[in-house]
């Protein structure tokens, strides 16, 4: 075993994203002391790259004949059930849907400064699936705002921050989690955390794929970690596709055309020139009559919510990217095999005011002028429904020690995720797995570290580095991106996914084999080495869970099974555990939502 | 043009000197996809922080062609002779190739006091209206890309980094000042630690950001206006010494107390 550098915390959060951050805050306010670990520089996780807004059913907007829109907790836990097609945990949505308010209007308290209405409250933007008016939002930079406002304040609140250290394994004893293990990515020298309780707050994973929204963090280690600690996984195969990815130039393919386009206005268009979301064959039967059936009632909504059914383009995001992928598929798609996304008619002043970064973006790397022309966009593996499966009250995974919130864990978003539920749900979460922590670290003490397990870490991530001759990461990682493409995103079929499961396990027998020339200080070839195991790891548990569900639900659309099994399929969520080194695929029924809930479908 | 070449500074620790690599061009391409070709096909060791890809992280700050940008928004079509040069950041301490030790923009930021609301107006929701947010807004817009740290004098020629802030904390400590719940004082931090007559308006780093905060109009002028009028008004001087003008009690100042976040470092060693 390589001796290292060692610290002690009552609690280790890791990841300081929105969800990492809030549970500092939490944790701190519980009395504990904190360490933080991220993989990158402190205030660059996902979080930033929200854009749309944090939904909470505040009911702060007018309505045309005066009155406020009559939006609650209520009409959110319906909404936000409905769209993630009832797989979500009916518990962790109540949570959620009533949290939420207080979350946003503390936000406020520690200095967000949102955009208003014209009688002084916070401003709420319309979204898909979202009833009313609810993305409480600062123009289209919310997530700027949200990740900003929770590091300052827990800056305030006192932290110990380890910026760029990436952890290699959880550290047990006796079966509980009692640390970590990493290296710091500037030195590639390793450092251990010993804590009472680790929050994984480490963010999705959409790295596998070519074409996607996420970052290079975006790789899955934190769920990795927390499988190959023994926890347990649930919803693994419900990726979400961001139905409005950039397709072109090259360079920005997958970068993120925020729904706020849509929710202001903006249309999209085949090349034939069709406003193809009216098609009847598009619209779920469950949202049927709820959305405008002409250009012009769709427009007219645009300045009388009351009077007007919105606009197609606003169903779940689910449903607006099978639409794009069938349309491009029918030989309907743009040049670059898009579609045409289309705000011109709203005015270069009130784009530019509304969606002043998206404007910025396309100008300065798309060379479109988005006030006078359209943009061409198409599906982007965007965010992971699935995750660690956690308590709803405490956000503990199933095994001891651990907690998770955030898009790594599992559970709220159910098949299909809201857009503007994501930020509530880390600031919801977050807080709760602080507190979570929080009261298990109570009372505890620090364990003693297994050098075993340290000096294996350590093994496994050293044995790539100095060599020559092996495989790329680099090179794998594309093979991966190419297969996880083609077989198991939008579209799934059996022939397909098991052609994917086939190549991922070719893949993770070669990279026993990589190498990764050069040193230890700051060597990008061999963190991908690192990544790319996690990536490895998670691919293959998200083919094996979407050859499994044998029907078409919220994200998972497999055209071999069509139809939606509310029967069978939709009473149960898989989950996955470790068992004997192999992931398990295990069925696991819904837990029964009380009356008082169920009661709720009728009214709202 | 079907291929560039990059002029990319490599090595550790400050020594080091620039190595060509022969880049293919795609359309609309950055000079961070550039960056990433060469790692995936010429040299996975050349070192470079990116997240978002999507100039909204601020994280892959450099210096291109001796100017600060980021590579995530840099067209390689801006360099129609296809030469770029590619360089760290110059202020900060070189750790290897493109990256560097940013840390001390965060230490320094872990001094400043968070916003502190009045208590007595209530708790939040606030009522404001658009206009009482609108100049707070735009410098919350700051992606922490520390490129106008990078290019401030004072921070880049001087070394004064015991003594300046630098614009993003001036940035920072703007939002909070002129944020209409706020209601600590600090002036006192301003014109001590945060050093803020140090800036002499060259407006450098209004040029670099890439969010296009007017830094030095919008952040700095006022805040030195609101500390030249507390500390160096001749007439209120002269009143206050002849007893005919009290020195307001203050409200609490800002900045006194040590920092409660510690932000680590990996222990230095070679390799």
């Amino acid at each position: 075993m390589e001796p290292c550098e060692a610290f002690d915390y009552d609690i280790l959060v890791v990841g300081a994203g929105g969800a990492g951050l809030r549970a500092v805050i939490a944790a701190r306010e519980a009395g504990c002391r904190v360490g933080v670990v991220c993989k990158s520089l402190l205030g660059k996780a996902h979080t930033v790259m929200a854009e749309g807004g944090v939904a909470a059913a505040l009911g702060n907007m007018v309505s045309s004949d005066g009155e406020l829109e009559p939006d609650g907790w209520e009409t959110h836990f319906v909404d936000t059930m409905k769209g993630g097609a009832f797989l979500n945990n009916w518990r962790m949505v109540e949570i959620f849907a009533h949290e939420a308010i207080d979350r946003v209007f503390e936000l406020e308290q520690y200095g967000a400064v949102f955009d208003r209405t014209p009688e002084g409250r916070i401003a709420q933007r319309p979204f898909g699936g979202h009833k009313y008016r609810r993305l409480n939002h600062v123009g289209d930079r919310t997530g700027l705002e949200l990740i900003r406002t929770v590091q300052d304040k827990a800056v305030g609140a006192g932290m110990d921050v380890h910026m760029e250290v990436t952890l290699v394994r959880l550290l047990t004893a006796g079966g509980v989690v009692v640390g970590a293990l990493g290296y710091h990515r500037e030195t590639g020298r390793f450092v251990t955390f010993r804590a009472k309780a680790v929050v994984l707050a480490t963010g999705g994973w959409g790295r596998m794929f070519r074409f996607t929204s996420n970052s290079w963090e975006g790789t899955g280690d934190g769920v990795t970690l927390a499988y190959e600690a023994g926890a347990e996984l649930i919803d693994m195969e419900m990726m979400q596709f961001h139905p409005t990815g950039m397709i072109w130039p090259p360079g920005m393919r997958g970068i993120l055309v925020t729904e706020g386009v849509r929710g202001e206005g903006g249309i999209l268009r085949n090349s034939r020139g069709e406003r193809f979301m009216f098609k009847p064959e598009y619209m779920p039967e469950l949202y049927r009559g709820q959305f405008a059936e002409s250009e012009q009632e769709a427009a007219g909504w645009l300045d009388d919510k009351k009077r007007f059914r919105r606009p197609p383009e606003l169903l779940p995001r689910d449903v607006v990217s099978r639409a794009i992928y069938r349309e491009v598929k029918a030989g309907n798609g743009c040049e670059h095999g898009g579609v045409f996304l289309d705000v011109s008619q709203r005015g270069a002043e009130y784009i530019k005011a509304k969606l002043p970064s998206m404007y910025d973006q396309f100008h300065a790397l798309g060379d479109v002028d988005i006030t006078v022309e359209p943009m061409e966009v198409y599906p982007t593996v965007h965010y992971t429904m699935g995750g660690i499966r956690v308590d709803p009250e405490t956000a503990a995974a199933t095994v001891p020690g651990l907690f998770a919130a955030g898009e790594v864990a599992g559970g709220l978003h159910g098949a299909n995720r809201l857009g503007g539920n994501s930020l509530s749900d880390i600031l919801v979460f977050g807080r709760r797995a602080g507190d979570g922590a929080a009261a298990w670290a109570a009372g505890k003490s620090l364990a003693e570290l297994d050098p075993a397990q340290i000096a294996d870490g350590q093994e496994q991530m050293l044995k790539p580095l100095g060599k020559s001759g092996g495989e790329s990461p680099y090179a794998l990682h594309a093979e991966l991106q190419e297969t996880m493409q083609q077989n198991a995103m939008i579209a799934r079929e059996e022939a397909g996914l098991k052609i994917a499961l086939d190549k991922v396990r070719e893949l993770q027998k070669r990279a026993e084999g990589l190498a990764a020339p050069g040193g230890r200080e700051y060597n990008p070839g061999w963190h991908a080495t690192r990544d790319l195991v996690s990536m490895l790891t998670v691919s293959e548990i998200i083919v094996l869970c979407a050859l499994e569900r044998k029907e078409s639900r919220g994200a998972q659309w497999r055209i071999d099974f069509p139809e939606r099994d509310d029967a069978g399929w939709g009473t149960k969520n898989l989950v996955v555990h470790r068992r004997d080194g192999q992931p398990a695929v295990v069925e696991s029924p819904l837990p029964a939502m009380p009356e008082h809930l169920k009661a709720l479908f009728q009214e709202h | 043009m079907e291929s560039i070449t990059l002029h990319v500074f490599r090595g550790a620790h400050g020594v080091g000197s620039l190595t060509d690599y022969e880049v293919p061009v795609t359309p609309g391409m950055v000079v961070l996809d550039a960056i990433h070709y060469i790692q995936a096909h010429t040299d996975g060791t050349l070192a470079c922080r990116w997240n978002c890809k999507a100039a909204k992280c601020g994280s892959c700050s450099a210096e291109i062609n001796g100017v600060p940008g980021l590579l995530c928004k840099t067209r390689v079509d801006l360099f129609p002779e296809g030469d770029i040069a590619v360089g760290p950041m110059r202020t900060f301490p070189h750790v290897r190739d493109l990256v560097t030790d940013v840390s001390w923009n965060y230490r320094v930021n872990a001094r400043i006091p968070p916003l502190r609301p009045d208590p007595a107006r209530g708790g939040a929701p606030f009522d404001l209206q658009q206009e009482d947010v609108e100049r707070v807004q735009e410098f919350r817009k700051c992606i922490e890309c520390f490129l106008c740290q990078d290019v401030c004098h004072v921070l880049r020629e001087h070394q004064r980094t015991d003594a300046f802030f630098g614009p993003r904390q001036m940035c920072r400590i703007a939002g909070l000042e002129m944020h209409p719940m706020d209601t600590l004082d600090r002036r006192q931090q301003l014109h001590n630690e945060a050093g803020v007559a140090y800036c002499n308006i060259t407006k450098c780093c209004t040029e670099v950001c890439p969010e296009h905060i007017h830094i030095t109009d919008n952040a700095i002028i006022p805040m030195k206006e609101r500390v030249v009028d507390s500390y160096f008004d001749p007439v209120a001087g002269i009143l206050r010494k002849i007893g005919v003008l009290q020195r307001q009690p203050r409200q609490k100042a800002a900045g006194d107390a040590a920092p409660a976040t510690t932000i680590h470092s990996p222990p230095k060693s070679a390799d």
